[in-house]
């Protein structure tokens, strides 16, 4: 299945990974109305600290623990591909607790989002691999992504 | 081969684990589900949520409604697995039917734990809450101007309460031990999450309990009497072992398993919150009535009876709850060197000992608790990590460059 | 007191601004600052060196980068630009220092050239039908003809370079530019059959994996040169001079020397790379004719050596020189030439057009016999196809690219390389910066640019009724000049349009 890999080696920190997912996710054409002046929950997430960065966003885990936990059934796997039914979704945070990548978190509304790989939204394929700029987050096909051989 | 005859006597969590555990790897055996409630699976924890409003009947369905029929199952609801015969492998029902069976999961769950208490019987409108039918008949009840005093400030009163507030006129929950929620948290938590709670509107007592009960009054241990419409008890829940104790599986407080959750019984399995589970963190067997657990463990038992899987063996406690919109995550034991933050609205305590995460508990801000819950069930020794870095903040880049590029998928260069 | 007025001007587009902070994090000359207290973000204009980082990652196109409008009073002779410099200088004290080629507004003599066409008879070629060649050799293709005794010829072809296309990556050094420019770099020469150039700051071990693709440089000050570097690549060439700063040396300064740089260069962390302005053992011809021929031996024959130098005044004589000396190939490097540091007067003020430098070469070895010899390589701003079918017309083997290469990585020429916080990861040495240019990104943007240029100058060719780069090679015929005088003409070889 195609997988997103992320390499520390050629994130930058620039957090626009973070952005475009906001904006790929906001259902809007236009990124400044979409984003201006607010806050952005997006579902991917850049962790950083002393000249070292890397994007976290879901794994789409073969054993998910996060669909194995969900406790209404709203998150559910399907041919490797992790998603949530946010109208079946409480937000009781159980994901949250399981999930061992931290990579479920509230939306605008608060129940919980992820990253369901941009497969749902317009752009059809991950914003964050197309608009990275220095190819640091990749969409493969092997556990073993060529870039990194 | 002849196809195998698969019986689960359940139909929740762990059931619904059992049978898509079973159909990873068996696509044609036979599969019945018992159930005594006679709805389609449906999410137990959601009927707080459905008395509250915030889902309804369509929704809180633990799976889709055609689950059935796209995995195969036939459903029995509303029938009672009577008995069990381990020596010729059926099961009879209350209706006469005998079911044979190749392998047979008992997922019977809890039941309400009601304490004798004198003058309870003279109580018209009594409740418990743990079924969905449970819900309904509260929903009934209530009004917009009834007194509902609720007995037990754990997780059952207290979503109750939350549930039925905006829906009843005032709402008191007394409880014998000195600070709510006494299986989740500990003191310093309890009374942050306990302030918020009555802010809402929710009178608490706490170190008391009913002495003594009348139609529409309860005489507390401290003299006083709190007058009311309606009861809930919601003192506790144990692992409901019937039928299979009387069949002879083994049990303590709950049913006895293996790391496959087979009993002692040929080819009966057990899982969810009939049975006793194995804290990794306490090193105890207890019984953790948890749905994440139950799916597991029913996992575990369906891969295991339809020829494969593997051991299931990381089990602890762990809760994600929420009260009025506080959310409150914990994982594991609190025996340790505790790490605490407390701040108004916000709690940060991580337990740690013999070089382990051992047990957490975040209110307020839990965000990417996961990776907290992941150190204690790897069991990921804390000198292998930056640990001092994700005190504050959980995050992958404690772990070494390897360890991160090993999770994020990239090889080491 | 400030006497300068920024140059730049930083446009924020307060409409279109989310404030996601990508321009502060990735500028290095902290351009760009958050306010948290507006919740807006500010400008520093007077550290800008309109790079474009910032536009170019800003995902609203929020920004651009103006040149300030703001003036003294109008003066032809005394610009902005002249007394911008006498204020920086009457500070300073020193140098005046640049990077990249000369921004004059020098006479661009390749865009005073057009390029023929075949029209009814002698038909063009359609490249996308028929076979069209634009593979060359580099080295000397003079030979004695020898008969063993069996009365075979003895194959005694000097070591040849072979290009699928006549372009080649010229001399940048591991510490000018950085470690992922240089792996950009070779992995596009191996990728398209051509080859990069060390410059004068050694191979890193990395890079050996690279050898039959890399020219290895020997230069003044010898950084880096040991015998095994000298195997290590395809050809060795002795650097004389660079378009850029023909004259002068060339210095890195001790804080760049650091790490790897200084072990690939072979000297102590720290100490100032100082290249001398000449070799200290060549004076002569015959001095280079001896390092030509101790290169030779050192690499056994095997290779061809190239003596490069900067276009000067008396560069056909010196090209004569060269090819007398024994060397395979010429490198000619025109005064437009980058460079990662030059002195001001010196980049903007000496040296000659290669358009001429290398048309009077060609025509002087010609008229001397001995044109085959050697082989010509041109480079100092070849910016596209089109100058390169020009340069092969006027009669060069192949052209040596560096702003161009650097360009397709990323680079915005926005010349202050010499700064060394190069926002594109090229012309750095941190760390963080360095990471910006990803190889996987940048090789394969400058085998693009080639490719692209391949089936452009296959085009033109076409046109031309030409099937092989080597028939259009010294075939002046092909060139006609636009508003060129009859000086300049005649020194081009080349007629007027119309004639």
């Amino acid at each position: 299945m195609k997988r997103i890999y992320v390499s520390e080696k050629w994130c930058l920190g620039c957090h626009l990974c973070e952005y475009y997912c906001a904006f790929a996710n906001s259902g809007s054409d236009d990124m400044a109305k979409a984003l201006m002046n607010r806050r952005i929950n997006p579902r991917i997430q850049v962790e950083e600290r002393g000249g070292i960065s890397f994007a976290v966003s879901c794994r789409h885990c073969e054993e998910p623990l996060c669909v194995k936990s969900c406790i209404t059934g709203a998150l559910s796997s399907e041919g490797g591909l992790i998603t949530i039914d946010k109208n079946r979704c409480v937000a009781c945070h159980t994901c949250v607790l399981v999930c061992p990548y931290g990579t479920i978190m509230p939306s605008d509304d608060g129940m919980m989002q992820k990253c369901e790989l941009c497969l749902k939204n317009t752009i059809g394929e991950p914003a964050c691999v197309k608009y990275c700029p220095n190819r640091a987050i990749i969409y493969e096909d092997s556990d073993v992504p060529a870039a990194a051989r | 081969m002849k196809t195998k005859q698969y019986v689960i006597i359940g139909n929740s969590a762990a059931a619904i684990g059992c049978v898509e555990g079973i159909r990873q790897l068996d696509k044609a055996g036979a599969v019945t589900i018992v159930s005594r409630e006679p709805h389609h699976t449906y999410s137990r924890p959601l009927i707080s949520y459905l008395l509250g409003g915030k889902t309804d009947r369509q929704r809180m369905r633990y799976r889709d409604a055609d689950f059935y029929e796209t995995h195969g199952v036939r459903p029995l609801l509303g029938h009672t697995a009577l008995s069990l015969d381990p020596a010729q492998k059926t099961v009879a029902l209350d209706d006469g039917q005998v079911l044979p069976y190749d392998k047979l999961l008992v997922a019977t769950g809890s039941v309400p734990f009601v304490p004798p208490m004198e003058g309870l019987d003279l109580v018209s409108k009594k409740f418990t809450f743990l079924s969905l039918d449970d819900a309904d008949a509260l929903a009934d009840a209530v009004t917009a101007d009834s007194r509902v005093l609720i007995v037990g400030a754990g997780l059952i009163g207290l979503k109750c309460a939350e549930g039925l507030s905006g829906r009843a006129g005032s709402l008191t929950v007394v409880d014998l031990a000195p600070q709510i929620l006494p299986s989740v948290l500990d003191e310093r938590a309890a009374a942050l999450v306990q302030a918020h709670i009555e802010r809402q509107g929710v009178r608490l007592l706490l170190s008391v309990s009913a002495a003594r009960f009348e139609d529409g009054a309860a005489h507390l241990t401290d003299g006083s009497t709190v007058p009311f419409d309606v009861l809930v008890l919601a003192v506790g829940v144990r692992p409901n072992v019937s039928p299979a104790r009387e069949a002879g599986a083994t049990a303590g407080r709950g049913l006895i398993t293996d790391e496959y959750m087979r009993t002692n019984l040929p080819d009966v399995y057990a899982a969810g919150d009939c049975t006793e589970s194995f804290d990794i963190t306490s090193g105890e067997r207890k019984p953790l009535a948890l749905l994440p657990n139950a799916y597991l463990q029913g996992e575990t038992a369906g891969l295991h009876m339809a020829g494969g899987g593997k051991p299931f063996c990381t089990a602890m406690p762990m809760n994600a709850v929420g009260f009025w919109d506080l959310h409150i995550v914990s994982a594991g034991s609190y025996t340790g060197n505790a790490y605490v933050q407390c701040e108004e609205g916000h709690y940060r305590k991580l337990v740690c000992r013999d070089n382990l995460l051992q047990g957490f508990i975040l209110i307020g801000d839990v965000l990417r608790a996961g990776i907290y819950t992941a150190l204690i069930r790897d069991r990921v020794p804390l000198d292998t990590i930056d640990f001092e870095l994700i005190k504050d903040k959980p995050g992958l880049i404690a772990f070494s460059r390897r360890d991160r590029q090993k999770k994020l998928g990239v090889k080491p260069a | 007191m400030q006497m300068l007025y920024p140059e730049y001007e930083v446009v924020r587009n307060p409409q279109r601004c989310i404030t996601c902070r990508v321009c502060e994090r990735q500028c290095a000359n902290e351009v760009h600052v958050y306010d948290e207290e507006l919740d807006t973000m500010r400008s520093y204009e007077e550290h800008c060196v309109a790079c474009h980082r910032c536009v170019s990652l800003c995902p609203t196109k929020a920004l651009k980068i103006v040149k300030t409008d703001h003036t003294f009073r109008t003066n032809a002779n005394w610009t902005g630009e002249v007394i911008g410099e006498i204020y920086r200088q009457a500070e300073s004290g020193g140098v005046l220092l640049s990077s990249m080629g000369t921004p004059k507004d020098y006479p661009v003599y390749f865009d005073k050239m057009l390029i023929n066409a075949s029209q009814v008879t002698n038909p063009s070629i359609d490249p996308l039908r028929e076979p069209m060649e634009t593979r060359t050799f580099l080295g000397r293709k003079t030979v004695r003809v020898e008969r063993g005794p069996d009365g075979r010829l003895i194959d005694n072809t000097a070591p040849q370079l072979t290009l699928s296309v006549p372009v080649m990556f010229s001399a940048m050094s591991y510490g000018s530019i950085s470690y992922n420019a240089h792996e950009s770099l070779a992995r596009a020469a191996r990728e398209l059959g051509i080859f990069y150039n060390t410059g004068e700051g050694g191979l890193h071990s990395d890079f050996y994996q690279y050898g039959a693709n890399t020219i290895i440089q020997v230069a003044s000050g010898r950084f880096g040169v040991h015998k095994d570097y000298l195997n290590a690549g395809a050809a060795v060439e002795i650097k004389m001079g660079q378009g850029a700063k023909p004259g002068i040396g060339g210095h890195l300064p001790g804080e760049k020397i650091v790490g790897d740089i200084a072990k690939t260069r072979m000297i102590p962390e720290g100490s100032d790379a100082i290249s001398p302005a000449p070799h200290h053992d060549i004076y002569s011809i015959e001095d280079l004719r001896q390092l030509v021929y101790s290169l030779k031996e050192a690499t056994e024959y095997k290779k061809p050596v190239i003596v490069k130098i900067a276009a000067v005044h008396n560069v056909p004589a010196i090209a004569s020189g060269i090819a007398r000396s024994g060397a395979d190939i010429i490198a000619i490097d025109g005064f437009r030439g980058g460079t990662g540091a030059a002195p001001t007067r010196i980049r903007d003020n000496v040296g000659i057009p290669i358009e001429l430098a290398l048309a009077s070469v060609d025509q002087r070895l010609r008229d001397e016999g001995i044109r085959n010899d050697v082989s010509i390589v041109v480079g100092g701003s070849i910016r596209n196809s089109a100058d390169i079918v020009k340069a092969v017309a006027l009669g060069a083997d192949a052209v040596y690219v560096a702003t161009s290469a650097l360009l397709a990585l990323g680079c915005h020429l926005c010349r202050t390389c010499q700064l060394g916080k190069c926002n594109w990861g090229i012309a750095t040495q941190r760390p963080v910066l360095v990471k910006r240019l990803n190889p996987d990104v940048g090789f394969k943007r400058l085998v693009n640019l080639v490719t692209a240029w391949r089936h452009e100058i296959m085009e033109m060719m076409g046109g031309m009724g030409i099937n092989s780069i080597e028939a259009l090679r010294g075939n002046r015929l092909m060139l006609r000049g636009v508003g060129l005088n009859e000086k300049e003409l005649s020194i081009l070889g080349i007629q007027h349009a119309g004639e």
